[in-house]
C-alpha cells in the first residue's frame, strides 16, 4: 500500500479530512454536496474569454439574449420560492434584465464595434449614471442593474453567477457571509444548511437561518476554502462542518437528528423542565399577522411584541385610534390563556422611523433611540399608551409594557409611573449594561424585566452586532454577558419579580437551560425556535439546568462554556 | 401622431413596478408607444429603464404618443392609475 507523502502542509495525491468549528446558530444535521457562493466572477475567465470571437453583431446579440435568458430564468426560480416583499424585488429584477431598452443600449455599441463585454458595461454605465444622478429611490435601480451586469458577465464568459445560486439539489450553502438579498427566497427543501465563514449569532444570515430553521453555522473559519461539489456533514448544534465522513455514519446522524427533530415537534407545552419547574416559553411578535401565527405553536403568551414594525412605512405618527386598532387585533390573540408584553416604540439606530427618528447621528446605537425618543417629544409616548390602554380595555387581555433602551433608574420609575396611571403593567428591558447592574433597583419601580440579549451583548462586548469581523464578540455566550444575565436574574429571584429573556439567546436550546438555571422565568423567541427549546427543557431536571449555568459562568469563553454545558445536559 | 397628456397616479411616479408594468403592457401591444416629459424627447414605452429615466414622480404630466389610438389611451389610462397599489 502506498504511504501517502505529506510534508510540509503539503500533500500529494490525497485530501485529509477536515473539522471546521464554528459557531452553531441553528440546530440540525445535514449531509450534502457544498454549494459555494462566489461573490466575484474569475478575473481569468473574463481575460480568457476576450471579446468572445463572435462572427457579426447578430451573433454577439445572440451570446447576449442568451445570457439574458438564462439569468432573468434565475431570478423568476428565486422569485417563485420567496414571499411578499422579496418575490416582488426578485420579479422586478427578472424583468429588468430582459429590458429593451438596456438590450437597445448594448446593440447600439456592439453595432459600433464594441465586443460584447464592453458594450454591456458601457451600457449599464449610462443607465447607472443617470439613475445615480436622480438620487434617491432612482439610485437603488443602480444597485439593482450592477447585480445584473455581473451576472450578465458570469453568464457571457460561461462562469457560475456571483452570489446565491438556487441550488437545483439538497445542498449545503457555503459563504464568505450572506447579504440580506441573498437570503430572499432561500428553500429549507433545497438548501438544506448554511455555513458562512464570518458573521455571529445575530447577523442576517443567522436571523433568517433561525426563521426558516435551516441548519446553519457561521463564523466557520475556512470553509470558504471548501471546493463546491465537496460532501460535507453540518452539525447545527454542535458548530461543526466536516467533509470526507463516511456515507453510513453520515445517515445516521442525519436519522438521529431526524428523530430529536420529531420528538421537538410532538412537544406541545406549556414550558416546564423534566421535573415540572415552570420556565414559560413565549413567541416574539411584530404585527397582527406574526401574533395569530404564534398560536399554532404551544406558546403561552407573547414576550415580545415589537410596536415600531407596524410604524416603518409611515410618514407620519399614527393617531391614537390607529395604533390602537392594531393593538388591539395582537392583544385579543391571547386573551384569557397569557399575558402579552408590548415593547414601546424602537426606533432610531437600524430602524429609522420617519416620524420619529433623530437623523444625521454619529453613533446611531448610542444615540437616540428607544426610550430616549420621548425625551423631547412625551407626547409620542403617552399617545403610544394610550393607545395600549384603549386596546387592553377592549380585549380584557393581561396587557405588560415595556420601555426600551432604560439606561437609569430614574428613567425607569418615570416610564412607571406613566404605564400605571393608565392601568397597565409597567417593566424595562435590560440591554443597555448599566440597567443590568442596577436591576436589584430597578425592581423596586417596576414589576418585571426582560433582557434583550442582542443589544445586551453589544454594549457589553462593544462590538457591532452587524459587524462580521467582530462576531467572535458579539456572542451571547461570552462570559461578561452571562454574568450579566446572572445578575438579572438573581435580582428577580430577590424581588420575586417575572425576569424573562427575549433576545436571540431564547431561541438557542442549549443556551435556554443555561438561562433557566440562572433563574429565568420566560424566554420568548420567533416561532420556529419554540419546540426544539420547549423539548429540550423538557428532557432535563432544573438542578441539572442548575448546573449547567455554574459551568457556563465559570467557563473562559463561549466555546469552552458551549462544550461544559453539552456535556452537562448530555447533548 | 396623437398624443395625450396623463398626469402620474402611481405613488412612488414611474418608477420600478409601475415603470415595469407599463413597459410590460405596451411590450404587448403592437404598435410603439412613446413617453415623454413636455418638451423633452419621448422614450420607448415597453423599456422600464427607458420610463425610469424621464424621473416622472406622482403628480407629473407626460406626454402619451402612439400612431394607434387604442394603443395610445391603453397605456395613458395605465399611467394615471396608481399602479403601486397592491
Amino acid at each position: 500500500m502506498e504511504q501517502p507523502t505529506c510534508h510540509d502542509g503539503v500533500c500529494e495525491g490525497h485530501t485529509h479530512a477536515l473539522i471546521l468549528a464554528g459557531t452553531p446558530v441553528v440546530p440540525g444535521v445535514a449531509h450534502g454536496p457544498a454549494v459555494v457562493v462566489r461573490l466575484d466572477i474569475s478575473p481569468e475567465a473574463i481575460s480568457n474569454f476576450g471579446t468572445g470571437g463572435f462572427a457579426d453583431a447578430d451573433a454577439t446579440m445572440d451570446a447576449y439574449d442568451a445570457a439574458v435568458g438564462r439569468v432573468a430564468d434565475g431570478y423568476s426560480r428565486k422569485a417563485h420560492v420567496a414571499s411578499g416583499a422579496a418575490a416582488s424585488v426578485l420579479t422586478a429584477s427578472a424583468g429588468l434584465v430582459r429590458d429593451k431598452g438596456l438590450r437597445g443600449a448594448v446593440k447600439k455599441r456592439v453595432v459600433g464595434g464594441e465586443d460584447l463585454l464592453a458594450a454591456l458595461a458601457g451600457a449599464v454605465e449610462q443607465f447607472v449614471g443617470m439613475f445615480t444622478q436622480m438620487g434617491g429611490l432612482m439610485a437603488e435601480r443602480a444597485t439593482d442593474l450592477r447585480d445584473i451586469e455581473r451576472r450578465l458577465v458570469a453568464r457571457v464568459v460561461g462562469q457560475p453567477e456571483p452570489g446565491v445560486q438556487l441550488p437545483l439539489e439538497p445542498s449545503v450553502l457555503v459563504a464568505e457571509d450572506l447579504a440580506p438579498s441573498d437570503t430572499a427566497g432561500l428553500d429549507p427543501a433545497v438548501v438544506i444548511a448554511i455555513v458562512t465563514e464570518r458573521g455571529g449569532p445575530t447577523s442576517h444570515t443567522a436571523i433568517i437561518a433561525r426563521q426558516l430553521g435551516i441548519p446553519c453555522v457561521v463564523g466557520a473559519a475556512g470553509i470558504t476554502g471548501v471546493s463546491h461539489g465537496t460532501l460535507l456533514l453540518v452539525d447545527g448544534a454542535a458548530g461543526t462542518v466536516a467533509t470526507d465522513v463516511d456515507s453510513n455514519e453520515a445517515e445516521r446522524l442525519v436519522a438521529a437528528d431526524r428523530q430529536a427533530r420529531a420528538a421537538s415537534a410532538s412537544w406541545t407545552g406549556p414550558g416546564r423542565t423534566a421535573d415540572g419547574a415552570e420556565v414559560q416559553v413565549l413567541a416574539n411578535v411584530a404585527d397582527a399577522e406574526s401574533a395569530r401565527s404564534s398560536t399554532e405553536a404551544p406558546v403561552e403568551g407573547i414576550g415580545l411584541f415589537r410596536t415600531e414594525l407596524c410604524f416603518l412605512n409611515r410618514r407620519d405618527e399614527p393617531s391614537v385610534e390607529e395604533q390602537a386598532a392594531i393593538y388591539t387585533q395582537v392583544l385579543e390573540t391571547y386573551p384569557d390563556t397569557g399575558h402579552v408584553v408590548v415593547r414601546t416604540l424602537d426606533a432610531g439606530s437600524d430602524k429609522p422611523i420617519a416620524f420619529a427618528t433623530h437623523t444625521g447621528e454619529e453613533n446611531p446605537a448610542l444615540g437616540v433611540r428607544g426610550l430616549r425618543l420621548s425625551f423631547d417629544n412625551p407626547g409620542l409616548m403617552d399617545r403610544q399608551l394610550d393607545a395600549i390602554a384603549v386596546a387592553a380595555e377592549r380585549t380584557g387581555a393581561d396587557a405588560w409594557v415595556m420601555a426600551p433602551m432604560v439606561a437609569t433608574v430614574a428613567e425607569a420609575a418615570g416610564f412607571a409611573a406613566k404605564v400605571r396611571s393608565r392601568g397597565l403593567r409597567p417593566g424595562v428591558m435590560i440591554e443597555v449594561p448599566s440597567a443590568a447592574l442596577l436591576a436589584h433597583r430597578m425592581l423596586e419601580v417596576v414589576d418585571f424585566l426582560s433582557i434583550g440579549t442582542n443589544d445586551l451583548t453589544q454594549y457589553t462586548m462593544a462590538a457591532d452586532r452587524m459587524a462580521t469581523d467582530l462576531a467572535h464578540l458579539t456572542d451571547p455566550w461570552q462570559p461578561a454577558v452571562l454574568q450579566l444575565i446572572a445578575i438579572t436574574a438573581e435580582a428577580g429571584r430577590y424581588a420575586g419579580k417575572p425576569v424573562g429573556v427575549c433576545g436571540e439567546a431564547a431561541a438557542d436550546p442549549i443556551l435556554a437551560c443555561v438561562l433557566a438555571g440562572l433563574g429565568i422565568t420566560s424566554l420568548s423567541m420567533a416561532a420556529a425556535a419554540v419546540r426544539p427549546v420547549g423539548a429540550q427543557l423538557a428532557r432535563v431536571a432544573m438542578s441539572t439546568c442548575e448546573s449547567a449555568a455554574e459551568v457556563a459562568l465559570a467557563a473562559a469563553d463561549p466555546g469552552s462554556a458551549r462544550a461544559a454545558v453539552r456535556r452537562v445536559l448530555g447533548t | 401622431m396623437p398624443t395625450r397628456t396623463v398626469v402620474v397616479g402611481s405613488a412612488v411616479g414611474l418608477h420600478a413596478r409601475p415603470a415595469q408594468i407599463v413597459a410590460d403592457a405596451a411590450t404587448d401591444l403592437d404598435h410603439d408607444v412613446y413617453i415623454g416629459l413636455p418638451g423633452e424627447d419621448p422614450v420607448d414605452a415597453s423599456s422600464a429603464l427607458m420610463i425610469m429615466t424621464l424621473g416622472a414622480q406622482n403628480g407629473a404630466k407626460v406626454e402619451v404618443t402612439s400612431e394607434d389610438e387604442a394603443a395610445l389611451n391603453h397605456i395613458a389610462d395605465l399611467i394615471e392609475k396608481d399602479l403601486d397599489a397592491s
